[in-house]
């Protein structure tokens, strides 16, 4: 099922990566460090008068690492910063702080053409990433000369064997996008940024946008291709049905910070942060088990509450203010990510995410101040797993 | 309304009380420029009081034209061409839309998958969830706005004496979705329509809504249609199912056992092609080819040209509904094909 | 490579309903248009075909002939130096159309530049060209450009330049506008992805998706134009004498309007004539492109 470990060699660069774990020992094919993007939102002469910049921490400090070959998803919802972090990652916003490097080398802040082409996005609206005037030749046609990718005379014929690929039939070469449906739009996107042979494909909701029927067209697609070429895949998403279908790895992000990563399996088995698992539960299903779940009157929401503005993050741990074990510490300590002893690929940023149980101390407290026969502080297991 | 109406199981016939709204043969056409877009042709339903039915098709498949249908709010190039829609005994077809005024409100209302271009944006949320009760209950300013705080309790709007004087920017989606559904509820319906509530919701959002729903469902008896393209949603929600394709009905029946054992090749198409957290296959199965046009529909089944099991007989005859044992029903003339390709598929995995 | 993908059949039916292509909506199934290109037709031919269509030069003078009144030989009757009025309307139809059309395209090019500059990359170039049209719109359009013809001293040059200075700016408003809404599209995003430069994505991605909006607000400016030109010659500021021109044929028609009122008559109903025409192409043209628009 995966294709991970296809690719084993790649460009071995000498310079040995200090980035934390990795998912085994070889060195990252991209990495980012502390990497934060803040937008400046309402009027700048507003702000200006004011003395004031009104800061937007869409993404606020990431570290992720891209092994070569592997699929990584980024989960979260809206205004997690998933996608600003994707196109921070494809050179397509430039990064206020921190540092993201392509196979051991840092990344300009502009970077070159050759440095561009290496990563390739996949946007979600399939019909505004298309431009409506030109045809999927001349689309392709225009990538390909400006870099060299084939010899001019071969142009035709690789744009032919691009749309093959995707699925489509050479006489999409000449057709525009409007004479396409979705499904067939988002093809020509893939082969777009198939065009370019480049090593990481960022994908940002490609199929959330399209007909249930169609995305499984797609997503057979992403995956078939992945296997065939050997591509490593950023998958961005808040499906996390689509996730555990596509991805090796999940990241899962909260108010401009991942706040989880473990292996998919791991992931979704065992998850360690209160967040994902509120995630997890508030995902409907068509598992027997789930049927008028909802209906169940006397069960309270996955995951209680607004996701606070990025405007206004709350200090200590980010989640604390819809947290089910919220405690003191929680509202002083931002809790880093940290791993497991020992397993350097889970890693979750709680202060309880690997303590076996909620602290003791604080709920013996709470017991011993509440009146007897009530459990209080007890968190809602909501892990349908078990 | 009787609490214990929801919970029976088969949907198809309700000796007890008769059903809140009884569509029966609705057909809608769109006047278009390359012709005549038949978007609901046929369509027969029923929603008995405090159940929760879902709609369920792809994008094309009448679905929401049928709600539209219901509400009397077609686009003006839309018109109901025959069929009934019955609430509470009344048809509501032939009603001029002032006639329709007095019932929506009071009898059915609706939550759009939008709430924030639904919503008034230079209107206090208060003051336009106390509008209803106004306008339709004759209440006086301060019952109005009594009302609307008590709803807000209701919906789970946290702070309502603050959030009552608040406009819909000032509220994220959730909460305005939350407003939507206190608008819907200010009049006490029968039935509220749901047209994909919360398909522009984050998941935990979702999650949050969807128990509201089922929650207003059974304390205060109201019936939901709920208009979706998510299955899951749609198993965590309703009681029954009703999946349309191609402007018609093709397979309805308790919710259970039309997602999880499926007699119609296309619903069986749906639940395979959908990605699922709890069950990972090696490869989805796409349903083939694209949906059919409405200007020139196939002949005989409409699904034939992307099924499977498509026989000869299937592009020639007519396929209505029919009903099965166990009060569900299907428009498929094979459909012993899927149960046996469920079968086979339990088996698989 | 069939292991791949279920390949749903390309060009699908679902796509007409996406999108009529543009052929659909043929020009002669607006009434606007179609009366607007039929008049500006007839116009431009009989304006083109003026030596065809009249044995009279426009210029030379026959004093002898001065004054006539409508007649066979001269279906406008003479001016005062013995002119034919027909073949001076014709051949003043010629000057003016070739002027304004001209004159439309300086600024509609360097008004399209700027505004995609502006627009495209913001910052202080932005606001620094942004300023720039503030000030010229300040000033009313005609006020403008009879000033700066005044002080350039007349002739088609001193129109050219004029009418460039003033009217880039609405391009470059326009263009701006919509730049700036077509840049958040994805298919720029998908463009920068590719590695290709500013220059070439505004040329090729981003103006052939916008230069619709600037093209139909030219139908409307050659009006704008032509009544200039025609305003300049009333003034005398315009073509130098000899030449014909609308506007002086109405300024020196005006002495004799009581008596020979088919002067000034003529070539001003010529001038509504050519306006109402091109305001109709430009408003046809404009529906024609915008349901198309996304």
């Amino acid at each position: 099922m995966t294709a991970a470990a296809g690719q084993p060699g790649g460009p071995e660069t000498g310079t040995a990566l200090d980035g934390a774990a990795g998912v085994s020992g070889t060195a990252p094919l991209l990495s980012a460090s502390g990497v934060a993007v803040s937008f400046a939102v309402g009027s700048a002469l507003a702000a200006r008068i004011r003395h004031q910049q009104r800061l937007l921490r869409a993404v606020d400090g990431v570290d992720l690492d891209l092994a070569r070959g592997e699929a990584l998803a980024l989960v979260g919802e809206s205004g997690s910063g998933k996608s600003t972090l994707a196109l921070a990652l494809a050179g397509l916003r430039p990064v206020d702080h921190g540092e993201i490097r392509f196979d051991g080398r840092v990344l300009p802040a502009r970077r070159s053409r050759a440095d561009q082409r290496r990563i390739q996005m996949v946007f979600q609206d399939p019909y505004s990433s298309l431009n409506p005037r030109l045809t999927v030749g001349g689309m392709l046609r225009e990538l390909l000369r400006v870099h060299h990718v084939v010899p001019s005379g071969e142009v035709e014929a690789y744009s032919k064997e691009l749309l093959t690929l995707v699925g489509l039939g050479p006489d999409a070469l000449r057709a525009y996008p409007r004479q396409f449906s979705g499904g067939q739009r988002q093809r020509v996107a893939i082969a777009r940024a198939l065009a370019l042979k480049p090593d990481i494909l960022v994908a940002d909701e490609p199929v959330s946008a399209l007909d249930v029927s169609v995305q499984a067209t797609i997503l057979n697609l992403l995956r078939d291709l992945r296997g065939e070429l050997g591509l490593t895949l950023l998958l961005i998403s808040h499906n996390l049905a689509v996730v555990r279908h596509l991805c090796d790895r999940v990241a899962v992000m909260y108010l401009g910070r991942i706040v989880e990563v473990a292996p998919t399996a791991r992931l979704f088995s065992d998850p360690r942060h209160p967040y994902t698992k509120g995630l997890l539960a508030a995902i409907p299903r068509l598992a027997d088990s789930a049927f008028s779940q909802v209906a169940a009157a006397d069960s309270g929401p996955a995951v209680a509450g607004d996701m606070p503005s990025a405007l206004r993050i709350p200090a200590g741990c980010r989640f604390r203010t819809r947290c089910p074990i919220a405690q003191e510490i929680c509202g002083t300590a931002d809790p880093a990510l940290t791993q497991e002893t020992g397993d350097p690929a889970h890693q979750a940023a709680c202060h309880f995410a690997f303590t076996a149980a909620p602290p003791a101390a604080a709920v013996a407290a709470r017991v011993a101040a509440a009146p007897p026969g009530v459990v209080p502080g007890v968190p809602r297991q909501r892990q349908r797993k078990d | 309304m009787s609490e214990m109406s929801f919970t029976k199981s088969s949907g198809a016939a309700q000796p007890a009380a008769g059903p809140v709204l009884e569509v029966s043969d609705l057909h809608v056409q769109i006047a278009a420029r390359h012709g005549t877009v038949r978007a609901v042709d046929g369509v027969s339903l029923e929603v008995a009081g405090g159940e929760a039915l879902g709609l369920v098709g792809e994008s094309g498949s009448g679905k929401s034209m049928t709600l539209r249908a219901i509400l009397g709010v077609l686009p003006p190039e839309a018109r109901i061409t025959s069929g009934q829609i019955v609430l509470d005994g009344v048809d509501l077809v032939p009603l001029s839309n002032s006639d329709l005024n007095r019932i929506r409100g009071p009898k059915m209302s609706m939550i759009f998958q939008e709430p924030m271009s639904a919503l008034n944006p230079v209107m206090r949320v208060g003051h336009q969830i106390a509008e209803g009760p106004r306008v339709h209950l004759g209440y006086g300013r301060s019952k109005a706005a009594e009302r609307a705080l008590d709803l807000m309790r209701r919906v789970g709007i946290p702070d309502p004496e603050r959030r009552f004087r608040a406009y819909p920017h000032e509220f994220s989606g959730g909460m305005r979705q939350r407003v939507m559904i206190a608008i819907a509820l200010s009049c006490d319906p029968e039935i509220i329509l749901c047209d994909e509530p919360t398909t522009a919701l984050d998941v935990t959002i979702q999650d949050q809504i969807l128990r509201l729903l089922a929650r207003l469902c059974a304390e205060s008896g109201v019936s939901l249609i709920f208009v979706t393209h998510d299955l899951p949603v749609v198993a965590q929600l309703c009681q029954r199912v009703a999946v349309m394709y191609g402007g018609q009905l093709v397979e309805t029946g308790d919710v259970r056992a039309v997602l999880l054992d499926p007699r119609h090749p296309y619903t069986l198409g749906l639940v395979r092609s959908a990605p699922d957290v709890e069950y990972v296959r090696d490869s989805l199965v796409p349903i083939p080819g694209s949906p059919p046009s409405l200007v020139t529909p196939p002949s005989g089944c409409r699904f034939h040209p992307r099924c499977e099991f498509a026989e000869e007989d299937c592009k020639v005859l007519p396929t209505p509904l029919r009903v099965l044992p166990g009060g569900r029903s299907t428009a498929c003339l094979h459909y012993e094909r899927c149960q046996d390709a469920v079968a086979a598929d339990r088996v698989g995995p | 490579m069939s292991a791949i993908s279920f390949p749903e059949p390309v060009l699908a039916a679902e796509a007409e309903e996406h999108a009529q292509p543009r052929g659909a909506r043929r020009w002669y199934r607006q009434p606007a248009l179609a009366t607007g290109l039929i008049l500006l037709g007839i116009i431009v031919i009989a304006a083109a075909a003026a030596p065809l269509l009249t044995p009279y030069d426009p210029i030379k003078q026959n004093l002898g002939a001065s004054l006539l009144g409508p007649s066979a030989q001269h279906w406008l009757g003479t001016d005062q130096t013995g002119r034919d009025t027909f073949a001076r309307l014709l051949y003043g139809l010629r000057t003016d159309l070739r002027i304004a059309f001209i004159a439309v395209l300086l600024p509609f090019c360097i008004g399209t530049v700027l505004g995609s500059i502006a627009g495209y990359f913001g910052g202080w170039v932005d606001s620094v060209l942004m300023r720039l049209v503030d000030i010229v719109v300040a000033f009313p359009f005609y006020v403008l450009i009879i000033a700066l013809v005044f002080v350039l001293g007349p002739g088609q040059r001193s129109i050219y330049i004029a009418i460039t200075l003033v009217g880039w700016v609405s391009y470059a408003r326009i263009i701006r506008g919509e730049i700036l809404v077509a840049k958040r599209q994805d298919y720029v995003l998908a463009a920068r992805a590719g590695g290709l430069s500013a220059i070439r994505i505004i040329g090729r991605h981003l103006l052939p998706n916008v230069i619709t909006q600037a093209i139909v607000y030219a139908m409307s400016d050659i009006v704008q134009d032509i009544l200039a030109i025609v305003t300049l010659g009333y003034f005398g500021l315009g073509v130098p004498p000899p030449t014909p021109d609308l506007g002086s044929m109405i300024n020196d028609g005006q002495n004799f309007l009581t008596t020979h009122w088919q002067l000034t008559t003529f070539p001003g109903l010529a001038v509504v004539v050519v306006g109402l025409s091109l305001s109709l192409i430009g408003d046809g043209f404009a529906d024609l492109i915008r349901p198309g628009q996304l």
